[in-house]
């Protein structure tokens, strides 16, 4: 600033000075242009630790004096400057309010003086006044700690806290600010990946969130009004630049920062709340594949790089990959990035040791807003990583809340049906549940259907059943994937499946209305391993679905919700790769090889489309045709299985070939 | 301390009709959401609260969304600082310019430079700040001090108070209990006559929050209770 040389300080004498070299020079070269106006002696700059202009000698003046601009001076030279505003005169405020303006290509001079000039109004805050100062506060706010290095971030941050904290009418304004600064300014966005990008982001996040907390010491209800403002500061999903992933890794910050106990779960949900925007904007049709009338060939997605170079490939370039439609998709790149910084915001957690509380905000965001989303397509896999990390407490606990939800007669019906379809995608596809707890939680099922069949006696009635049914087939489609498992134990015969016949064999009739494909592969297990007899032979003829499934599915088709199927956002995929049973590496209990190393490597084919019976009005049953998951092997004969070179192979070669299931979205 | 205040209430809480299920957490949601806010109608922040449902029954309001009305009695613990009270609060934050204070552990407090009398002098000592007294020495102000000042303002939205140490019965709290007699011979009549017996009782800085002086009766009309939506602390 170019403060007037005020002749009272030429007297003073006080020991210590924040004046930096720079600035000190800068001010060296204004006294001088000054005091040759005057015809007074120039002045030198002191060299030493101490900076500062060595006055010639004045006869007032004591000798060994050495003018300093100490921190007091230079706050009150500024509080001159806007209490000056009052009275009319505007010359040094406006050099101030020029000062904070001047803000793109800094010389080291320049720099040195906005820092100086921060800190000195920082101590001065309570001469500001909202009204008459109105442009030197919106150059205030409207900087952005981005553009600047380490130390004047530090000072602007050290001005926004004093302010936030001398004056409530200020208060919104500097967290307003503060949440501004979490995104950079659009130029430096394509520079966030370099080093110098990512180190700048460092320095200013450390900064905005030590502030915060700052903020929220003298202030305590500010993390409150933190809240609504970082909310209505959320980029919308529109923003189709990268801001938003900034913005969600500075709430996750928050939620893990020191006034994360007050902000955090509100943040977490409303991560959630977002991936489910996102998550709802990809159209399934962004997953679909072109060509329906050869079959859908959907990969098992088991190992990623061969499917780059098999694209290459001519005989499975006909088939269009349903993850390939999604590169390119901007949302689903958003998505998929969004995804894996909650994962990574899990593991931290669970590192902390916190994960059991953060899970049950997850666990209550998910009752609100996953659950009820239609068909939501990759943002559940959030709390399924968080439940793979802990699976002991947060595993079972997830679960156990679905069955408590299935079993609820309170439950509005479609709650009832998705989350028994949640947990039967989840029973069947957590590698890291064990078998016990998997046949606890299929017993509560099977008991609650006995009942039901108990006190319900009627004939075979979609509609009327439908949480019944879609029970019922849940229960069988976790038993086609983990079968093999519980054959062998005796106990398990008598609790879950001598129960389980009896519902299968009643009136209601179950194996008739529930997926036919879902049955079609039970009935194969179960005949495999003697589970029990069924008198009604049941000729699917390969169908996906039938006119029964699809009435108890409603029109939801809530039939063929599978949400745990493999996540098609690449880098999310491979962070739940590792804790996924891939319908592959399933030994159904009709293929009696078990002395092969390979065993994962069984063919397996899926159900192609049956994209002509499907196609009616509702737009949605397009699209659900991908929602087959049983895979079925080789040996069913339906001619309009598609592969034929797949046919002629036994089993899939050592290198771990696609399947064919058309896997869910 | 002054500002704080017991009130009985006769409330009327209009619910939704999806919370019939469970009235009473409805209702105790409802009232958690007024929690350390200004109120205008009860003319204070709520800090605390004890409900009663009066009734079982409840009428309902006829419309396009049923509300029913339920009828409460509750006690409820407001502060309302009013210009020229007499308020404690303990330091959390000390420089030239200011102190900083935070009143009942919620309310942020700020006393300028300006309001601060000039036989309070800003001291910096081996890196530690305080407020000395030039003409009395064990009375000294740091941060963890608590301190009485008086209001000069009262942010309703922020909860924010800025307060003035001016007159000559306000200060550290610990100095101003050992000194009464002192600071009776000050003068008086800046602020209006007030119930000092509070004063004598005070032996323990921290317990601030228990010594209320007025017990005022509210008989609260409708209140209309914004139950339609979730509440904050979702």
């Amino acid at each position: 600033m170019e403060a007037r040389v005020n002749c009272s300080f030429l007297l003073k004498s006080e020991t210590y000075t924040f004046i930096h070299p720079a600035a000190a020079k800068r001010l060296q070269l204004q006294f001088n242009s000054l005091a040759k106006t005057l015809s007074l002696p120039s002045v030198q700059i002191k060299q030493g630790k101490r900076m500062g202009l060595e006055l010639p000698k004045y006869p007032e003046i004591e000798e060994d004096n050495v003018l300093n601009f100490t921190d007091s001076e230079l706050v009150s030279h500024v509080k001159n400057a806007l209490t000056s505003v009052l009275s009319g005169d505007q010359n040094s405020y406006n050099q101030l309010v020029g000062v904070m303006h001047h803000s793109k290509h800094l010389a080291p001079d320049e720099v040195a003086l906005l820092e100086t000039t921060l800190k000195a109004l920082a101590g001065a805050v309570s001469s500001i006044d909202v009204t008459h100062h109105d442009s030197l506060l919106s150059a205030i706010f409207s900087m952005s700690m981005w553009n600047y290095g380490p130390h004047v971030a530090d000072a602007l941050a050290e001005l926004i806290v004093s302010l936030a904290i001398s004056n409530g009418k200020y208060l919104d304004l500097c967290l307003r600010m503060l949440v501004s600064n979490f995104t950079p300014p659009p130029y430096f966005l394509d520079k966030l990946k370099l080093p110098r990008g990512l180190e700048r982001k460092g320095q200013v996040l450390c900064r905005v969130h030590a502030a915060f907390k700052k903020i929220a010491d003298y202030v305590p209800l500010a993390p409150l009004r933190l809240l609504t403002i970082v909310l209505q500061g959320m980029p919308t999903i529109y923003h189709k630049d990268r801001a938003i992933v900034i913005y969600v890794e500075n709430m996750l910050k928050l939620e893990s920062g020191e006034i994360g106990e007050l902000v955090g779960s509100t943040m977490l949900m409303a991560v959630v709340d977002r991936l489910i925007e996102l998550d709802v904007e990809i159209g399934w049709d962004a997953i679909l594949q072109d060509d329906f009338s050869k079959g859908i060939f959907e990969m098992e997605l088991e190992d990623m790089d061969d499917i780059e170079e098999e694209s290459a490939e001519p005989d499975v370039g006909e088939f269009r990959l349903s993850r390939k439609s999604l590169v390119g998709n901007s949302i689903a790149e958003l998505l998929d990035n969004l995804l894996v910084l909650t994962f990574e915001h899990l593991e931290s957690c669970e590192r902390e040791g916190r994960l059991a509380k953060v899970f049950e905000t997850l666990l209550q965001s998910f009752q609100i807003t996953v659950l009820s989303a239609y068909k939501s397509k990759f943002a559940q896999f959030v709390i399924f990583y968080a439940c793979a990390l802990d699976p002991e407490n947060c595993g079972m606990r997830f679960a156990t809340v679905l069955v408590e939800l299935f079993v609820q007669y309170s439950q509005p019906q479609p709650t009832r049906m998705s989350a028994v379809a949640y947990l039967a995608s989840y029973l069947s596809r957590a590698k890291f549940l064990s078998a016990s707890f998997i046949c606890s939680m299929l017993k509560r099922l099977v008991d609650w259907c006995l009942e039901y069949c108990e006190t319900h006696d009627g004939d075979v009635n979609p509609n009327a059943h439908r949480v019944f049914y879609s029970g019922c087939q849940a229960i069988m489609y976790v038993l086609c994937f983990r079968m093999k498992a519980f054959v062998n134990v005796p106990r398990l015969k008598l609790q879950l499946i001598m129960p389980l016949e009896q519902v299968l064999k009643h009136k209601l009739n179950p194996l008739k209305v529930c997926l036919p494909s879902v049955v079609e592969e039970f009935l194969r297990q179960a005949k495999a391993a003697s589970l029990f007899t069924v008198s009604e032979t049941f000729i699917f003829d390969g169908l996906l679905e039938s006119e029964l499934s699809r009435a108890f599915g409603g029109l939801e088709r809530l039939d063929t919700f599978f949400p745990f199927d493999p996540c098609l956002l690449k880098r999310c995929d491979s962070f739940i790769r590792p804790m996924f049973v891939f319908w592959s590496m399933v030994k159904p209990t009709y293929d009696d090889d078990d002395d092969d190393g390979s065993s994962d490597d069984e063919l397996v084919q899926d159900l192609p489309n049956e994209n002509e019976d499907m196609m009616n009005g509702i737009d949605m049953d397009e699209f659900d045709c991908q929602l087959q998951k049983m895979s079925i092997t080789p040996k069913s004969t339906s001619s309009h299985k598609f592969g034929g070179r797949f046919q002629e192979q036994a089993r899939m070669p050592s290198r771990i070939r696609p399947s064919t299931s058309p896997e869910s979205l | 301390m002054e500002g704080l205040s017991v009130a009985d209430a006769n409330l009327v809480v209009y619910l939704h009709p999806s919370k019939s299920r469970n009235v009473s957490q409805a209702i105790l949601r409802e009232l958690g959401s007024w929690l350390f806010k200004f109120n205008e109608t009860f003319d204070g922040v709520l800090l605390a609260y004890d409900v009663n449902i009066l009734d079982k029954k409840a009428e309902i309001l006829s419309g396009v969304h049923p509300y029913f009305a339920a009828k409460l009695k509750a006690n409820l613990l407001l502060f309302s600082p009013k210009p020229d009270m007499l308020i404690e609060g303990k330091v959390m934050k000390l420089c030239q310019e200011s102190i900083h204070v935070i009143v009942l552990g919620f309310s942020s407090a700020i006393v300028t430079a300006e309001n601060i009398r000039g036989e309070l002098k800003y001291k910096n000592k081996d890196r530690e700040e305080l407020f000395a007294s030039k003409s009395h020495k064990r009375h000294v102000i740091k941060v963890g001090t608590v301190i009485r000042f008086l209001v000069k303002s009262f942010d309703d939205e922020i909860l924010h108070i800025t307060g003035s140490l001016i007159p000559a019965h306000t200060g550290s709290i610990r100095w101003l209990d050992r000194n009464l007699e002192e600071i009776s011979e000050f003068d008086r009549s800046a602020t209006k006559s007030r119930d000092r017996e509070s004063l004598g009782d005070k032996t323990n800085d921290d317990d601030i929050a228990s010594n209320y002086q007025l017990y005022k009766e509210i008989s609260c009309s409708q209140l209309v209770g914004n139950v339609a939506t979730e509440s904050p602390c979702r």
